[in-house]
């Protein structure tokens, strides 16, 4: 158990980094509370597989520290980090039975039969695999050896944390609903500080107390699931959480109203934004509903396309050009009627050149 | 996976396949012909039934050679096969390194097997050769052509140099293939350096393992031109191994029958040993989980 | 156009990849194989393009038996998981390369190659090399030269498996854009039942070597013909309580009784499961007539507005999905309602007996 501290961290692959371009990872300060569980999200090449090995020790930051419980440990090679990390693809020792495997972290630092005993079959008990323990780990399915992966990492007494990269890849979707289950009902019992590296946002939200999202080697927000679900501090944020993501609309904001397409929808707060920035207004399509008549503050659209999954609708329609993704809940029906779509104003979000603006700011 | 059927390989295929009946399945029936039979040459057969089987797998000499060969065989088995993999585990993986490497390794490989005996044998000379000459001045005793056990020691030296670098390209194969996450898992186990080799890379590398031990044992079984170039089977016949042997049988003293017969077992033991590494590394592969 | 598998079957040693089967697919909608890993799905695409020869029954296309005919004749392009480019060349001579094999004069194919890239994205990237570009990028490129062929079948093997979520989520969206229009014969593979539903057109689950059920997709979604065939078509998993029913009551888990409500009324007295979607649970319990269990919650997943609950009911673990965001602590007793409008009955032997009345639509 460990707070894990980043000071002024930055990574360049290049010897010689000349800008930000060269830079893998930019500066960032950050503190992982000890005990919590965090998701670093992102799409691929947004440095969170950077970041997660310069905190296991698996690379060496070309800038800054790392500091475990305020120990400098930049120096130090994995093995002496007390780290435990569960890779994309399983590992496990193919040779050995599953009893093996858990035990072999135990084993190598020298720890006796006894406790080595004890702490296998406690863990075995938590991730539900005593019945296999007996086993060689070769002939298991993906999951289970993820979990062996799993295992392996709980099974050390003072791990200070565990680290995730992409860890439920290869797992079929019926199997993935039951593992991330079990790992959120191991978080509980555990305590472990966990970070979970992932392009999924399900799975963050799903998974994480603090969701860390990245684009292009930048932390770009750091908070709730609820709050970069509600409150997304840059378009990115917005288009990437949600599925589909936030829709964006050009606008233009005067005092409380905010200009689209011509029609004016009222806004909760007042702004005034130079003339020179680029102002949009951001709504989630759970947001958005359809009806067939015009309402205060409606703008008309036109459906292109309706989609149903079963337990939601996507309706994508058309304002002038731009697509709106609309949400439907189940049993309502949508036909090409539904022209008139307005929003729950409460949750617009007004970013200037893609950041967000707190309600009555001024800029 | 069965390919849809595609006739025009098989016309492809023919002229090898005439090739190989010409030059090995028909020269391989004549022997059998010849195992069974007792000639002087000429056309004159009788029939002898199994007795040169007898007299062969009865005889002193060959159970001397088969013993010698054994031991050969043996040793250059449990010298090259750790060395190689030893080699591969330490010959770089990146850089420009990597391809020196692969040159120099090829290189014992590709020079012809009598070249290979030549170069040894002038090699080991007391009066003329660089290592004859320098044991001869540093004071140690050194004569292969007198001393048994010189003889046998220029020999392996001379098999390993040629051969391991085989088993060392097999397995530097073998472990690129490993996966980085692997090792990077090992690390944060703890495990140490005999762990990781005895947990990730040997496992890992049991097919080309597989491969290189059958390679170096059928070959060296088998082996001619290098021991007959530098020693001649000799001192005596302190190196005289089966292959040696059985030249000597067939073309020295010209017992065809059997020389025929010698040849045919010499066959059988090398396919039941091969069969038998073979069973053996496979298996240890299928003690599988359920 | 029609692609049509007759008695088809593929065994090898003692595994049998695929049952005897029956399908035909006709052109311009897509089709989906959808089924969980090592259910037979690349097998059959297998046979479909060629690549492998059934081991009993036929093959026919547009009615011609094409069984043993090897998969340069066909015309057929497919698209794998994994993003298959060839390296040494350009992403412009990767797409053209169908096309010179056909022997197609320069300027029809650069033609064709530029519609391709256009459709694609990948104008800015011709001159590259594969391992130059991004996951993305290299299957899109793998997408063109599918495209570019023309191909009457087309067939692709979860080409979005190895691509970020956001990824997925645009291709998928262009894709049946792109290919529907030749009206050739599509057949998508996946494992992820969200997928089929967005890419609509017709759905082919598979169990194990088995077709279970070959329908439109919200067809098959709404009335799965079997607890298998809604068991693969469940995303979150579909949540089960084995019953027998006796008269007016329904008897489960160790005697606990409730009224026989809805269509549940009016079935003969024997022994079922029912079965219920993750969103067709409640919280609060509604006027209307609902069936009321309760369950020991395991852990609440939340993702921004909506929750996922995981409860333990008896030995079952079920999943329920509801709106707003609920952080019930662990091991709370809770209540659980469902509107037996909207339940499944499977009978013993697992075949549907009742399906919920179709939507609104």
């Amino acid at each position: 158990m460990a707070e894990i501290h980043l000071k002024n961290l930055a990574h360049s692959y290049y010897p010689n980094p000349k800008g930000d371009g060269d830079y893998a990872l930019k500066k960032i300060d950050h503190v992982w509370e000890d005990g919590k569980a965090y998701a670093l999200l992102g799409s691929s090449g947004c440095g969170k597989t950077t970041l997660l090995n310069i905190i296991s020790g698996l690379l060496h930051p070309s800038d800054g520290q790392v500091l475990f419980d305020g120990v400098d440990v930049t120096d130090l090679p994995t093995e002496e980090r007390h780290i435990a990390q569960v890779f994309q693809f399983p590992v496990v020792y193919d040779t050995m039975t599953v009893y093996d495997n858990l035990a072999f972290p135990l084993r190598n630092r020298g720890r006796s039969e006894d406790l080595v005993k004890e702490r296998v079959m406690h863990i075995a008990e938590m991730l539900e695999m005593t019945d296999v323990l007996k086993f060689k780990a070769r002939g298991l399915t993906a999951d289970a050896k993820q979990k062996i992966s799993l295992g392996r990492g709980l099974v050390r007494e003072n791990v200070a944390a565990i680290l995730f990269d992409e860890p439920l890849t290869v797992i079929d979707p019926h199997l993935k609903w039951l593992l991330r289950m079990q790992l959120k009902a191991l978080h509980h019992r555990v305590n472990n500080t966990m970070i979970y590296v992932t392009h999924d946002q399900t799975e963050a939200l799903t998974f994480a107390d603090q969701v860390v999202m990245m684009y292009d080697g930048y932390v770009v927000q750091i908070g709730t699931p609820q709050e970069l679900f509600e409150r997304p501090a840059h378009t990115f944020v917005g288009y990437f959480i949600g599925s589909p993501g936030m829709n964006i609309l050009p606008t233009h904001i005067d005092g409380n109203l905010a200009k689209i397409n011509g029609l004016s929808v009222s806004l909760p707060d007042s702004y005034k934004f130079d003339a020179d920035k680029k102002i949009e207004l951001g709504i989630r399509p759970e947001f958005c509903s359809l009806s067939r008549e015009e309402g205060l503050d409606s703008i008309p659209v036109s459906i292109k396309r309706i989609e149903d999954i079963g337990r939601h609708k996507i309706a994508r329609a058309d304002l002038a050009g731009q697509e709106v993704n609309v949400i439907v809940p189940e049993g309502i029906s949508i036909t090409d009627e539904h022209t008139h779509l307005s929003f729950d104003a409460s949750q617009i979000n007004v970013y200037s050149n893609d950041w967000l603006v707190e309600r009555g700011a001024q800029s | 996976m069965n390919k849809t059927w595609n006739n025009k390989a098989w016309w492809m295929v023919l002229p090898v396949v005439l090739l190989v009946a010409f030059s090995a399945v028909i020269p391989l029936m004549t022997v059998v012909n010849y195992a069974f039979q007792d000639t002087f040459g000429g056309n004159q057969f009788f029939w002898a039934g199994l007795d040169w089987f007898e007299e062969i797998l009865t005889s002193e000499r060959f159970h001397n050679a088969l013993g010698r060969q054994f031991m050969f065989s043996g040793i250059i088995l449990a010298i090259e096969i750790p060395l190689g993999i030893f080699i591969a585990m330490n010959m770089p993986k990146k850089g420009w390194g990597v391809p020196v490497c692969l040159v120099l390794m090829s290189l014992p490989l590709l020079i012809p097997f009598n070249v290979v005996g030549t170069i040894w044998q002038v090699f080991g000379r007391v009066d003329i050769g660089l290592l004859g000459a320098a044991m001869a001045g540093m004071g140690i005793d050194y004569n292969f052509t007198q001393n048994i056990t010189d003889a046998w020691i220029t020999l392996i030296v001379m098999d390993v140099w040629h051969w391991t670098s085989l088993v060392a390209l097999l397995c530097y194969a073998g472990l690129q293939s490993i996966p980085e996450a692997y090792y990077q898992a090992a690390r944060i186990d703890g495990a140490s350096a005999w762990s990781v080799f005895r947990y990730i890379q040997l496992p890992k590398m049991r097919g080309v393992l597989l491969i290189a031990v059958l390679l170096r044992f059928m070959d060296s079984f088998m082996i001619y031109t290098e021991p007959f170039v530098v020693t001649g089977g000799g001192p005596g016949n302190a190196t005289t191994f089966l292959s040696i042997d059985l030249v000597q049988m067939a073309i020295g003293q010209f017992d065809l029958g059997p020389a025929a017969a010698f040849s045919l077992i010499y066959f059988l033991i090398i396919l039941l040993l091969s069969w038998i590494f073979y069973t053996v590394m496979t298996n240890m592969d299928k003690e599988n989980g359920r | 156009m029609s692609l049509s598998l007759e008695q088809v079957s593929k065994v090898s040693g003692r595994d049998t990849h695929i049952y005897t089967t029956d399908l035909t697919l006709e052109g311009g909608s897509l089709n989906v194989l959808l089924g969980p890993t090592l259910s037979g799905k690349t097998s059959l695409m297998r046979m479909m393009a060629g690549l492998d020869a059934p081991v009993t029954g036929r093959i026919l296309w547009n009615g011609d038996d094409v069984t043993g005919k090897p998969v340069q004749k066909r015309n057929v392009a497919m698209v794998y998981q994994q993003f298959i480019n060839y390296p040494s060349l350009s992403v412009y001579e990767n797409i053209a390369s169908p096309l010179k094999v056909r022997g197609l004069n320069k300027a029809t194919i650069k033609k064709r190659v530029n519609e391709a890239a256009d459709l694609l994205k990948l104008n800015d990237m011709l001159k590259r090399k594969p391992l130059e570009l991004s996951g993305g990028q290299q299957q899109r490129c793998a997408l063109a030269r599918a495209l570019v062929k023309d191909a009457e079948l087309v067939l692709l093997d979860e080409p979005l498996a190895n691509l970020d979520y956001k990824l997925r989520e645009e291709l998928r969206q262009e894709l049946p854009r792109i290919f529907t229009e030749s009206g050739a014969v599509f057949v998508y593979a996946t494992t992820e039942p969200t997928e089929a539903l967005l890419l609509g057109g017709n759905t082919a689950t598979m169990h194990e070597g088995r077709i279970t059920q070959f329908a439109p997709t919200l067809d098959v979604y709404r009335q799965p013909v079997d607890m298998r065939t809604a068991q693969v078509f469940s995303d979150p998993p579909m949540n089960y309580l084995s019953l027998s029913k006796q008269g007016q009551q329904i008897q489960f888990g160790e005697n606990q009784n409730i009224p026989a409500m809805g269509a549940l009324a009016n079935l003969p007295d024997a022994n079922y499961t029912l079965g219920f979607r993750p969103n067709h649970t409640l919280l609060e319990k509604p006027d209307t007539e609902v069936m009321n269990f309760t369950g020991e919650v395991n852990v609440v997943e939340i993702t921004g507005s909506e929750s996922f609950i995981h409860l333990q009911h008896a030995d079952s673990r079920w999943v329920c999905l509801t709106h707003g965001i609920h952080d019930i602590p662990p091991e709370t007793k809770l209540s659980l309602y469902v509107d037996p409008a909207k339940v499944y009955v499977f009978d013993a032997d697992g075949q549907l007996v009742i399906a919920p009345n179709s939507e609104v639509n």
